[in-house]
């Protein structure tokens, strides 16, 4: 493998690894308050379809981004009420949304373009256009640096670069503020927070809130970034992977993105090369794609390491009277 | 004292769930810019009026009942088993390698060998989970979903590298030999002057799911095991208390869940498509959900249960050929019904509790 072949690799890592990174950070930000969501999905693909289509209406990928980010903000407080106010089962909510989201999108998509559940393709200002960093130009042919920075750093639509700041804006929320410091309390003894006089109800709600805006950035990046139209279903489980990166960050922000950068790197090989030549074994290409499931599993079994959820995940809030 | 007498507790909750999902779904139907009425009438035209309808109604509901068991199951322990789907794709495998490397002389001893392969492979796909859920506490929900994508690639491994024939494209295997070929109900109950259930799917497994449900309903009120799978879904530490090992009970209801949705591919595997196909689940592993939901985790609630959503996937198919609404309508309708019934069930049962205070107050 030459070095131009390896740059471009990790460039298509970069690309795969954003939606799953904007998609963990929000189950972060959840997950920690004590709302478990695994309707990651359904919020993405919900946020996807609704930023393609106003993308194609209005001709602005802005104006899809705020649509994608509405769509998903509204599942997010669907599960919201559920599992906050109504007690619900916050797993069976995940599912309903799931569904929901992966129904309404084809039903609205049809009714609305008639194309078999697709959006018509995106061009210029309607979508994400790559964007070039000062001086890529001028490095371009220097040797080395050049092809990292010109191919690798630069070159990407703007969604990528707001995902990667969130991570180190999502650490410093969490870790530095007081509202951090609630939101990491709220997920493992509610009652403490409780106690202190601080709105258990409300706390939740942010983080649900702050869920649906990440989710929302990823989907309208899916569609409006990294493809150029809505496709039936085209999340492709994306939202479950993420899921399964929490778990092997083990609920922490700076692992979720090495996490999802490692699993962006295994579609960029999956994608790239089909079965994997290794020491006289073939490694079949349906291997590299369980992999990361595999990873998962293993991880949960606390056989290398154990990922411990935040205590209070999952269980409804009751005040005591 | 109870808040609700316990009729209102099992029939009025989940009504009014239904209602108000039914009502969502038509205000849907209504803004995609079609007419409920016409759309329900369709639906009941397609899926109940003739009995080649009510043989994909059937066919459907079979699958559902099996999902619907495994998930009421593993709901009675307190677990959530959400794996159904990729239990059912390793029945799959079993029901195809039983009928397809042993040549079978009836098909009622190929349905019997068929069915302890499909159970025994979907209960093998739950014991990781479940053990890893008994012993070392990883959360049952995620690791079975993670069970369900590693099937799907095992799956796709093993049909386009080993068991595809030479020279096929489609990732499926060969054809099942015809001594495997389970009796429909076409040529179970049609007569030389009359043809019943034309060209339906609906087969002899139907009756392998009402043994099903009649083998649940034993094992979960009548016998020992049962009692102490409730026991441990009711609370765990009295169950500890009361000398229930906890370890075994979740592992053993999750190997009971695994092979009832596992027995799923006897009906579409076995029964329908004659061989393996990829996507032979069709989702169903997801549509027990629902139907454990609204079923009240009872058998008899889950039969019904899986009639109706096996009535909403006939009828959707059929608008979905007449009209311009896409079959996605029944996904959307299935959330609802999912988000009604389970999620916001709070929702309809706290007011409903107030209303029979309030009553009882008046009375007494």
């Amino acid at each position: 493998m030459d070095f131009l072949t390896v740059i471009q690799v990790l460039d298509s890592t970069v690309r795969s690894a954003t939606p799953l990174l904007l998609a963990c950070l929000a189950g972060l930000y959840s997950e920690r308050s004590g709302i478990f969501d695994i309707g990651l999905e359904g919020k993405m693909l919900a946020a996807a379809f609704f930023a393609a289509a106003i993308a194609a209406f209005t001709g602005s990928a802005w104006l899809g981004l705020g649509a994608g980010i509405g769509a998903s903000v509204f599942l997010a407080l669907i599960h919201g009420v559920a599992s906050i106010n109504f007690r619900g089962n916050q797993l069976i909510s995940g599912v309903a949304i799931n569904f929901l989201a992966s129904g309404v999108t084809i039903l609205v998509a049809q009714h609305w373009f008639k194309q078999g559940g697709r959006t018509p393709s995106l061009e210029g200002a309607a979508r994400f256009e790559p964007i070039t960093l000062p001086f890529a130009n001028e490095l371009r042919d220097v040797p080395f640096i050049g092809p990292i920075y010109y191919e690798l750093i630069s070159g990407h639509p703007i969604l990528v670069y707001i995902a990667l700041l969130a991570v180190p804006a999502t650490w410093w929320v969490l870790f530095r503020t007081r509202f951090g410091l609630r939101l990491r309390a709220v997920g493992e003894a509610p009652e403490a927070v409780d106690t202190a006089g601080v709105s258990v109800i409300r706390l939740r709600y942010s983080a649900v809130l702050i869920c649906g805006l990440l989710c929302g950035i990823a989907g309208a990046y899916l569609a409006t970034g990294l493809q150029a139209n809505f496709t039936k279903e085209m999340t492709a489980n994306r939202g479950f992977i993420a899921l399964a990166a929490l778990i092997f960050a083990k609920w922490r922000p700076w692992y979720a993105l090495y996490a999802c950068l490692l699993f962006g790197f295994l579609f960029a090989i999956e994608t790239r090369f089909q079965n994997i030549q290794m020491f006289g074994f073939i490694l079949p290409v349906q291997f590299v794609q369980a992999l990361p499931y595999i990873l998962t599993v293993v991880i949960l079994a606390g056989f290398v390491g154990k990922a411990i959820p935040p205590r209070a995940g999952g269980e409804p809030y009751v005040k005591e009277r | 004292m109870d808040k609700m007498p316990a009729w209102a507790d099992a029939v009025l909750v989940p009504l009014i769930s239904i209602l108000l999902a039914a009502i969502l779904s038509a205000l849907v139907i209504l803004a995609i810019g079609e007419s409920p009425v016409a759309a329900f009438k369709l639906m009941v035209d397609g899926a109940l009026m003739r009995s080649s309808g009510w043989g994909y109604t059937l066919y459907y509901a079979t699958n559902f009942i099996f999902t619907g068991l495994a998930v009421s199951v593993a709901f009675h322990a307190r677990l959530f088993n959400i794996g159904g789907e990729g239990q059912a794709m390793l029945g799959g495998l079993g029901v195809a390698l039983v009928c397809l490397f042993i040549p079978w002389p009836h098909w009622s001893i190929a349905l019997l060998a068929a069915s302890v392969a499909a159970a025994v492979m979907g209960a093998a796909w739950a014991l990781i989970p479940a053990y890893l859920q008994a012993q070392r506490g990883s959360h049952i929900v995620i690791t079975t979903i993670m069970f369900n994508f590693i099937a799907y690639s095992l799956l796709n491994y093993l049909l386009v590298n080993q068991l595809k024939p030479r020279g096929s494209m489609e990732p499926a295997s060969a054809t099942f030999p015809a001594g495997t070929h389970l009796p429909t109900f076409q040529e179970m109950f049609s007569t030389a002057e009359s043809a019943w259930f034309r060209g339906a799917p609906a087969n002899v497994a139907f009756f392998l799911a009402l043994l099903a449900c009649i083998f649940v309903w034993l094992l979960i009120w009548r016998t020992r095991l049962g009692y102490e799978i409730r026991a441990l879904g009711f609370s765990e530490t009295a169950a500890t208390y009361a000398g229930i090992r906890p370890v075994r009970i979740t592992i053993i209801a999750m190997l009971i869940s695994g092979a009832l949705a596992g027995l799923m591919a006897v009906n579409t595997t076995q029964g329908e498509a004659e061989r393996l196909l990829l996507n032979s689940t069709e989702g169903a592993g997801f549509i027990g959900i629902a139907v454990a939901l609204m079923g009240r985790n009872h058998p008899i609630g889950v039969f019904l249960a899986a009639v109706l959503f096996g009535f909403l996937y006939q009828g959707g198919a059929e608008l979905a050929l007449w009209t311009s609404i896409p079959r996605e309508l029944i996904t959307v309708i299935q959330a609802l019904v999912i988000l009604f019934t389970g999620a916001l069930d709070n929702m309809v049962r706290m007011p409903l509790e107030r209303i029979f205070l309030a009553l009882r107050r008046k009375e007494g």
